[in-house]
């Protein structure tokens, strides 16, 4: 296995802020990597240093052996990085197809507008968007516009792919469907990481799992580790002994 | 970032530029072509001097209204400086023919390379302003260049520069000269539409529209915005330079106050929005309209002197109640005039 993404010492500043502390990974090319935490924890703005909406005040991003800290989202984008946002953003007044070709004719590949509107239907159909592929994306509702966001970034056939928490606002059979689409991505050969706070979804479909707390890296492991370690549960529920009497009681 | 970045995709090919889009039906670039064609040849089927100036007016709103579109309908940034082309490209036009005596060809290439070359340098310079910002400076570089030329003397500052008319002999005299360049304007009004079309079907006008929509989406998709809108503000300045050169050179003279009218920027603003912002044959229709509405106030008794007020209170009601303009209200209400209206 080789690393495809390394992320050393990283360090993101809002004013007296520190939203990202010191921050160190690395990821296997193919790993479906999960990234949890507390709301605020931090796991955003990671995403948007790694793919260079922001730059770090320390540290470096790593990716395909290439220093890429500081690198503009475009130029992050057409090495290979592709990710969706938390907040869907379609590109409204554009139809499904155009916002999925964007994706595949400025991505990693670059290709010319005949062959990304054949990647663009390939992905729409794998997605299950095919249907839509000429409504407006600002007709679209939640779930489909997840979708969307996912369809855009995968249509670019990135190396590494960063989603952000594409299940949130689903419902149980949604995400039952969406977990199954991921884990077809990763199959597909697209290493991932991605945020997620339904829990029972990452814990099935991750490798491994970083969790992050104020900034700060605060475990690393299996899901099996990561879901008996005390730091975590007190970073969620903030008291470790909360979590084994609430253990107790459901026994 | 000092280090050599790896072999990135071009940020643009050549062929990027090239009406691509699969799929398209015919009638999306002859449709506006074909009005820009009709009203270019009734004049000369009425054979009439009153008519073919009429539309020498008509078509040169068509050149503005069409190439504003590109940067205004397609990128999604406000620019009230759209009239700083024209002027520039009539200046540096007639500088050439009045001063040094070179031909009306070498005036319109030269018009043309000099206002992209200015939309270059303020692309550079104001594009990573967004919104109002952006607007705002636009105003300004149009005064700024306005001031400049007041106070350069090979332009002949405020007083501005006059031709001899012995130079139009070369082109069969005066008469023959109007006849001429109106089918000058002719061809750079279909030009327009070409380019217009070209750019709203092709790749690069995708990143175009895709700024437009969300530019920090764009980006994180691979668009390199800096330069796509770059050359959208060039490729929206060349044409206006090249009829501005046109067009003084018709005239026979050029001054500061002629050249650089803030309220033909706002004209071709209300003439963008009130056809369709973002689609090819609306600005076509709405010049057109417009003009047809200014013909109609200006000859009016009783309103020719509030015309002005006329437009800005439609500019206020287009975006109020249709934002998306006749042709954006057409394909909205009816989705199956989508394939043929763009």
């Amino acid at each position: 296995m080789t690393v495809l993404l390394r992320v050393e010492e990283v360090t993101k500043r809002f004013g007296g802020l520190v939203a990202v502390n010191h921050v160190s990974f690395e990821l296997q090319e193919g790993e479906i990597l999960g990234l949890i935490g507390p709301n605020g924890a931090g796991k955003t703005t990671l995403f948007n240093c790694i793919n260079g909406v922001y730059t770090p005040e320390e540290g470096r991003i790593v990716f395909q052996g290439q220093d890429i800290t500081g690198w503009k989202p475009y130029d992050v984008a057409r090495f290979g990085m592709a990710r969706t946002h938390q907040i869907v953003r379609p590109l409204a007044d554009l139809t499904v197809r155009e916002n999925v070709m964007v994706g595949a004719a400025f991505g990693s590949h670059a290709w010319g507008l005949t062959e990304a509107a054949v990647r663009a239907d390939e992905v729409l159909e794998f997605l299950g968007l095919a249907e839509r592929a000429d409504m407006l994306a600002g007709s679209l509702n939640v779930a489909q516009k997840k979708r969307l966001e996912l369809a855009r970034a995968l249509a670019s056939q990135p190396r590494l792919l960063l989603l952000d928490e594409v299940l949130a606002g689903l419902n149980p059979s949604e995400i039952a469907e969406m977990v199954e689409t991921v884990k077809a991505i990763r199959d597909r050969g697209i290493t991932i990481i991605m945020i997620e706070h339904v829990m029972h979804a990452i814990m099935n479909v991750s490798d491994r799992i970083l969790v992050l707390d104020f900034g700060q890296l605060i475990a690393e492991g299996t899901p099996q580790q990561i879901a008996q370690n005390p730091k975590v549960i007190e970073a969620y529920l903030g008291d470790p002994k909360l979590a084994e009497r609430l253990m107790q009681r459901g026994a | 970032m000092s280090q050599r970045k790896p072999a990135l995709p071009p940020a643009f090919r050549l062929a990027d530029f090239w009406p691509a889009l699969p799929g398209r039906h015919w009638a999306n670039w002859a449709l506006p072509l074909l009005v820009v064609l009709g009203l270019g040849f009734f004049p000369l089927l009425t054979g009439k001097d009153v008519h073919r100036e009429t539309m020498f007016t008509l078509l040169r709103a068509v050149v503005m209204a069409v190439s504003l579109n590109i940067i205004l309908g397609y990128t999604g940034y406000v620019s009230f400086g759209h009239v700083v082309f024209f002027g520039l490209g009539g200046y540096v036009g007639f500088y050439l023919v009045a001063v040094q005596g070179r031909s009306l060809w070498e005036a319109l290439l030269a018009g043309g390379l000099a206002a992209g070359l200015l939309a270059w340098l303020i692309g550079i310079g104001i594009l990573r302003l967004r919104g109002a910002y952006f607007a705002l400076v636009t105003i300004g570089v149009n005064e700024a260049v306005k001031a400049f030329i007041q106070n350069f003397d090979p332009f002949g500052g405020p007083l501005g520069l006059t031709m001899n008319f012995a130079v139009y002999k070369a082109y069969g005299g005066p008469r023959a000269m109007l006849q001429m360049t109106y089918y000058v304007l002719l061809v750079l009004a279909v030009l327009a539409v070409l380019l217009a079309y070209a750019v709203r079907t092709s790749k690069f006008g995708l990143g175009l529209l895709s700024i437009r929509e969300d530019e920090d989406a764009a980006e994180v998709m691979g668009v390199v915005t800096p330069m796509a809108k770059t050359w959208a503000f060039v490729l929206s300045a060349v044409l206006p330079g090249m009829l501005g050169a046109l067009f003084f050179f018709r005239n026979g003279s050029i001054e500061p106050h002629e050249a650089f009218p803030l309220h033909l920027s706002i004209e071709a603003i209300v003439m963008v929005m009130l056809g369709g912002q973002g689609t090819v044959l609306g600005p076509v229709l709405g010049a057109a309209g417009y003009q047809a509405m200014r013909a109609f106030l200006l000859t009016n008794r009783y309103l020719k002197d509030i015309q002005l007020t006329v437009s800005g209170a439609l500019l206020l009601l287009i975006v109020l109640f249709i934002p998306a303009g006749l042709i954006g209200w057409l394909r909205r209400r009816f989705p199956a005039s989508r394939r043929v209206l763009l």
